[in-house]
């Protein structure tokens, strides 16, 4: 399926959405224009704040900001908000439940950075921490609309956010609802529940397991804590041969753990194949070797319903829809990494 | 060093009372549960006296208040959590505010807020018994705290975010931290300081108990932070190196500014008027009597002490 791509969408629509929000401020550690708010900088410095390579006294000034009634948007990498300032995060962000919107960008294996880069637990690590709300961005769409579901919670924040070259899945005023999943389709064999980049590699393999027979229940998710929505639920009951998570993220504590928890929760008894990285790191490369090297492409997913229905469904390579292939040195970046 | 005409008026005698009072207190509760943060009462008395009593703009309450209990850790379905921060009085843009770094100098701080008529004299009596706020390490909802840094250095980069929004909103309210010396081992805290100083942040004041000691020893042997006065220097600050125990030393340190964010290191004995600490100088972070002797030791010591 060809989708429209958005490039940069973030860098326009974060400052058109914070022009009379005078109490939004932006955070930054070095990564601003990598981060796409060069332009919120630029247009407004008296609200944009340069910490330097310190994550660790920035979400310390992101607490007292916060305390004092701004709301602090940090933008930095994924890793270097959840990894290195862990303990800041918690005590002086999450502790005190204060709105710290934290968007971070490359989450899993979206950057050709490498290990340092590459934000493959941070979803493990943030379902943990009490008083989180977790968020993720799957299309331009959800990277323009997060922004009003973020600023509604009362309480800390946590972004997977997507950046430079980004495909339009959902219609522009379809926008990101908070602890709902999208409904992409319906079906009673399998169910499907996808998240972030892993969305648009799963609309790949589903249109050739519908033309080979398999009634399929998608649901994309964009709130990944919390996890109570009662149509994922239902989606789970009602499917007859079990159901597949799709991430960006190690299979230990994401969205493939939330699902699992939901299921002995609400004793649904289905079976589970978590599509993800397998507990493993990954390395420096592109999206889509790296999608191939870790198992988690459409073809992965194509695998794993023949495994559920114990099914052979003989889809060719040419069935599944062409992968978008991401320029790495687009000018929609602003950097190699 | 000019002497702002406040420190004129200031009764030394009454800061002094009142740093005997927190060192008093705070053996007497020592004592009576074989075990206590005694050593940062001898060292930081003079400096909490002296932030209570003159040099922390805090407006006044009608009475000293009573500890609350505890009900519950914030979160998004219990927003009206407590702050210990109503023991330092009302906000105000020309107010100044308190920040209390090292958590663990919790039985020190609420001592201080007994003795400067902020908290309930009965208050300590709660120390460290379930269901109270009057905890061992302070958290934000504990007598005098604001914000939650038991895990140390946090307070100085929230205090920062606190100064940044005042200056902000143009008030001319000052903004304190009171530190501990070991927290100057942890990188966040040189981070802070950097940002504090590009940020001119300049209505920032940092007192710090340079008691040269930590949970395993010396700090000399541990992990020497000296020469902090010329590190903090470099890093954009004035600074005053002060002897900690003298109260007219820190005055004048204390009303004494530049355009710039200051830092006063007060060297401190952590014996301080407590001499029979020195009997064991590497263990003095936590102390905890070693037998019925030492204890009987105290505790005379505590029957004689005026």
């Amino acid at each position: 399926m060809a989708y429209e791509i958005v490039k940069r969408p973030h860098v326009e629509n974060f400052v058109r959405w914070s022009k009379f929000k005078p109490e939004v401020v932006v955070l930054s550690a070095d990564l601003t224009s990598s981060c796409e708010v060069g332009k919120f900088r630029d247009t407004f410095p008296d609200r944009f704040f340069s910490f330097g390579l310190g994550e660790q006294n920035m979400l310390g000034f992101a607490s007292g900001l916060a305390r004092e009634g701004f709301e602090p948007w940090i933008h930095t990498f994924a890793v270097f908000i959840y990894r290195r300032p862990l303990d800041q995060l918690q005590m002086s962000v999450a502790y005190p439940n204060l709105p710290v919107r934290m968007v971070g960008f490359l989450p899993g294996i979206t950057t050709p950075g490498g290990v340092t880069h590459q934000a493959i637990d941070d979803v493990n690590v943030m379902r943990g921490i009490p008083n989180m709300t977790i968020l993720e961005t799957g299309d331009a769409t959800e990277v323009e609309s997060v922004l009003e579901v973020a600023h509604k919670i009362n309480g800390p924040v946590y972004i997977r956010m997507l950046r430079g070259e980004i495909s339009r899945i959902f219609p522009k005023n379809e926008v990101m609802e908070f602890n709902k999943a999208r409904v992409l389709s319906t079906g009673t064999d399998v169910t499907i529940l996808s998240s972030g980049i892993s969305t648009e590699e799963a609309l790949r393999a589903i249109p050739a397991l519908k033309e080979h027979g398999v009634s399929v229940q998608h649901l994309h998710i964009s709130t990944l804590k919390p996890f109570t929505d009662p149509q994922v639920i239902e989606s789970l009951k009602s499917s007859k041969y079990g159901v597949i998570t799709m991430e960006n993220h190690s299979v230990i504590g994401g969205l493939g753990s939330a699902v699992a928890d939901l299921i002995a929760e609400h004793g649904i008894g289905k079976k589970l194949i978590k599509i993800g990285l397998k507990d493993t790191y990954a390395h420096g490369a592109s999206q889509k070797y790296l999608l191939h090297k870790y198992g988690m492409s459409a073809r992965n997913l194509i695998e794993a319903t023949e495994k559920l229905m114990d099914k052979n469904l003989q889809i060719s390579e040419e069935e599944l829809s062409q992968t978008r292939v991401i320029d790495v040195h687009s000018t929609a970046k602003a950097e190699a990494l | 060093m000019s002497i702002s005409k406040s420190n004129t008026q200031v009764d030394i005698e009454k800061i002094a009372s009142i740093a005997h009072g927190i060192r008093h207190r705070v053996l007497e509760h020592t004592v009576k549960n074989n075990g206590g943060y005694l050593s940062q009462a001898c060292s930081s008395a003079e400096i909490l006296a002296c932030l209570y009593t003159n040099l922390v703009n805090l407006s006044p309450l009608s009475a000293p208040l009573e500890p609350r209990d505890f009900v519950n850790v914030p979160s998004k379905n219990f927003t009206d959590y407590i702050t210990g921060a109503e023991f330092h009085g009302k906000k105000g843009p020309d107010l100044d505010r308190l920040f209390i770094s090292p958590a663990h100098y919790a039985l020190v701080i609420y001592a201080a807020l007994i003795e400067t008529g902020r908290l309930t004299e009965k208050s300590l009596e709660k120390f460290n018994k379930d269901g109270t706020t009057v905890e061992m390490i302070g958290a934000e909802h504990s007598p005098g705290f604001e914000t939650t840094t038991g895990s140390l250095a946090q307070a100085i980069s929230q205090a920062g975010g606190v100064a940044l929004a005042r200056k902000l909103r143009g008030e001319s309210g000052k903004t304190w931290i009171f530190m501990s010396d070991g927290e100057f081992q942890e990188g966040q805290t040189w981070e802070a300081l950097s940002a504090i100083s590009f940020h001119e942040l300049n209505n920032i004041r940092i007192i710090v108990d340079v008691n040269r000691n930590q949970v395993d020893g010396p700090m000399e042997k541990v992990m020497s932070i000296e020469p902090l006065i010329d590190r903090i220097k470099s890093f954009g600050w004035d600074v005053d190196k002060i002897d900690g125990n003298d109260i007219n030393q820190i005055l004048q340190s204390g009303f004494s500014a530049k355009d710039k964010p200051k830092v006063i290191l007060g060297y401190t004995d952590p014996a301080k008027g407590i001499e029979i600490l020195k009997d064991r100088p590497d263990a003095l972070h936590y102390v905890r009597f070693a037998n019925p002797f030492e204890k009987i030791k105290y505790n005379n010591f505590l029957k004689a002490w005026k």
